[in-house]
């Protein structure tokens, strides 16, 4: 039953996982494209860690990397619940083509949509959804969870700053076409210094180094920035300058409910791979499934991932109503990407032998899901940002 | 396509409840070909039909998201739904292509759950049309459409006159997938609702389903050394 079905019939409070008839269509085309179009590449792409070209003009072709862009820049104008589904689905298939999406849709396009100028919007937008990746660049090597001690400067000079500096992990690095970089304007200031610069992929100075040989998330290019005195002009500030902090911390909430859709389409994907094996392999006389202890086991797991579907689906409603939701968010990373890490490990042994070798899709979900409690925001640092609005909540 | 089907206790059919429904696969490719005609200019408006209960909306949505212009929904439901058949569907695709003047009708060969393939070879009877059935190429000249047919025997090229009636098969096209900025519009595109009363077409069956049945399990087979076994046990079970 759809959102609209509920609503005509007076169901007043529709379950978590109720659509509208939009989310739900969107949801199975790309389902639908995902299973059939991506699922081909994933095992090569997986082993010589390099994104398709393919996969990545058929996300634009589809119109998945302009999810909430406005028609007029050439985008899908849909909401922010639609682009979870999206990156859920993308991440039943494969995490790294999920990740791409998911950055360019809850951080890219939403900075560029929130703080643009209407020249900066008229530049940007259209190419984001339409043929461009963009990569955000804030974590330094000496700067990851401590993000605001970042050493990255921008000089202004008249009507231009350069920028010099260094920056690490940067996502989509190998494929952006536009990089939007934190540098410190005034660094006496802390981090009431930083700002977001908009940087071209071909200014002068710009170095992308060699991309990480990673554990998983391997078709996602993870790679080195050297800024090395880069010219950008003052109509490539992004938003105010001194305002960066902000802008990070409140696309950082967001993205956060982005990644919870990527860990929960890689459990569920992940699930839907061994449950099926389980169903299938006779011992002793019968389905592995029908061993109690698996069985157990089983619906354990199932649990949690449904726990953690429930949660990220309210943090994204929550936001969508424009409710606080940032503990929210918070809670739907940090026990998704826990739920992923238990779904893997578990479905591995479900599969025993033969899910330890790379015939089988499972080892890549286990090896991908890692990644998920230390990105966009590390479990510790999710769980003490929880505790300080517990906290507040006490204060009479 | 991967769904168990079983058949009903009272074995007056299958069951249909909880089973995904989704667009037949053959009118998918027909959707398609519509949608890359009128995108070649050769008609002006394609439009999307479907004959059943309220779910089948959504499959009019995914063909109005395939680049269909508009719908239309013809209310079936019930026991009238369970006894609708190719007779049915073609009386009510005969009474709109007149009222909506087409000038093609372009159906699946046939649906994946009944393997009828008869609705569009019966639409065309009805209408006294042309018909270019298991079509794998169709293209239109002028008033006439060229339609290379698969047969039996191989590829059988036809010319027949618009109006026309035309079924897909499996190598006339790969359909495309909906992609997210039309299914927003879609949102837009109309979907008009009638009943087959409302196009003077009577429902009744002439076609009684007396029993539907599994077929038998397969039961295991026998391995023999020699050909002289195998004769000899093909003359004891009385096979030859």
């Amino acid at each position: 039953m759809s959102a609209e079905q509920a609503a005509a019939l007076g169901v007043s409070y529709p379950p978590l996982q109720t659509y509208s008839e939009e989310e739900g269509m969107m949801r199975d085309a790309v389902n639908k494209f995902a299973q059939e179009r991506l699922a081909p590449f994933v095992s090569k792409m997986d082993e010589n860690s390099l994104m398709d070209p393919e996969v990545i003009k058929s996300l634009f072709e589809q119109g998945l990397m302009g999810i909430e862009i406005d028609p007029e820049y050439g985008g899908t104008g849909s909401t922010f619940f639609s682009s979870i589904l999206v990156i859920e689905e993308l991440a039943k298939v494969d995490a790294s083509v999920a990740v791409l999406c998911d950055i360019q849709n809850t951080l890219i396009n939403t900075l560029f949509t929130k703080l643009g100028t209407a020249a900066q919007k008229e530049r940007y937008l259209s190419r984001l959804s339409t043929d461009m990746v963009g990569s955000f660049c804030l974590s330094e090597a000496e700067s990851g969870s401590d993000a605001f001690s970042l050493k990255t400067r921008a000089d202004k000079h008249g009507d231009y700053y350069v920028i010099n500096g260094s920056k690490m992990w940067i996502s989509n690095a190998e494929q952006a076409g536009v990089f939007l970089v934190m540098a410190n304007v005034d660094p006496s200031a802390g981090h009431r210094g930083i700002s977001c610069f908009i940087v071209d992929r071909d200014t002068e100075g710009l170095q992308i180094g060699k991309k990480e040989n990673k554990l998983g998330l391997r078709a996602s290019s993870t790679c080195p920035l050297n800024l090395d005195n880069i010219k950008v002009p003052e109509k490539n500030v992004l938003g105010q300058i001194g305002h960066g902090y902000k802008y990070a911390i409140g696309m950082l909430n967001e993205g956060r409910i982005g990644i919870a859709a990527q860990m929960l389409g890689l459990a569920q994907g992940c699930f839907d791979q061994a449950v099926p094996y389980t169903r299938q392999r006779v011992q002793f006389g019968k389905r592995i499934f029908d061993f109690q202890a698996m069985q157990h086991q089983i619906a354990h797991v199932a649990t949690q991932i449904e726990a953690a579907r429930l949660l990220t689906y309210n943090a994204a409603r929550l936001k969508e109503a424009g409710r606080p939701f940032i503990k929210e968010a918070c809670m739907a990373k940090y026990f998704t990407s826990e739920v992923a890490t238990l779904t893997t490990s578990k479905c591995i042994e479900w599969m025993g032998g033969v899910g330890f070798t790379k015939d089988y899709p499972v080892e890549k979900y286990y090896r991908d899901c890692k990644i998920g409690t230390i990105y966009e925001g590390t479990t510790n640092i999710q769980l003490s940002t929880m505790a300080k609005f517990i906290d507040k909540e006490y204060d009479h | 396509y991967i769904v168990t089907i079983r058949v009903k206790p009272d074995h007056s059919g299958v069951v249909t409840d909880g089973v995904k429904h989704s667009m037949n696969p053959f009118c998918e490719i027909a959707v398609e070909e519509a949608v890359k005609l009128k995108e070649k200019k050769f008609i002006k408006e394609v439009v999307a039909v479907s004959c059943g209960p309220t779910q089948v909306t959504e499959t009019i949505r995914t063909a109005l998201a395939m680049g269909c212009d508009r719908g239309i929904h013809v209310e079936v439901s019930g026991k009238d739904y369970e006894a609708m058949g190719p007779l049915q569907i073609a009386k009510i695709f005969a009474a709109l292509a007149k009222k909506e003047e087409a000038s093609l009708v372009i159906l699946g060969k046939q649906a994946i759950d009944d393997d009828c393939n008869q609705t569009g070879q019966m639409t065309a009877a009805l209408l006294d049309w042309p018909q270019g059935t298991f079509a794998s190429e169709v293209t239109i000249d002028g008033e006439k459409v060229k339609v290379v047919r698969e047969i039996d025997g191989g590829l059988e090229t036809i010319k027949i006159s618009m109006p026309a009636v035309l079924t897909a098969d499996l190598r006339l096209n790969t359909p495309r997938y909906a992609t997210l900025p039309n299914i927003m519009k879609a949102k837009k595109k109309k979907i008009a609702n009638m009943k087959p009363a409302d196009l003077g077409v009577d429902m009744v069956s002439r076609v009684e389903v007396l029993r539907v049945d599994e077929p038998p399990t397969r039961l295991a087979g026998v391995k023999v050394e020699t050909v002289d076994d195998l004769v000899a046990k093909l003359k004891a079970n009385g096979t030859i």
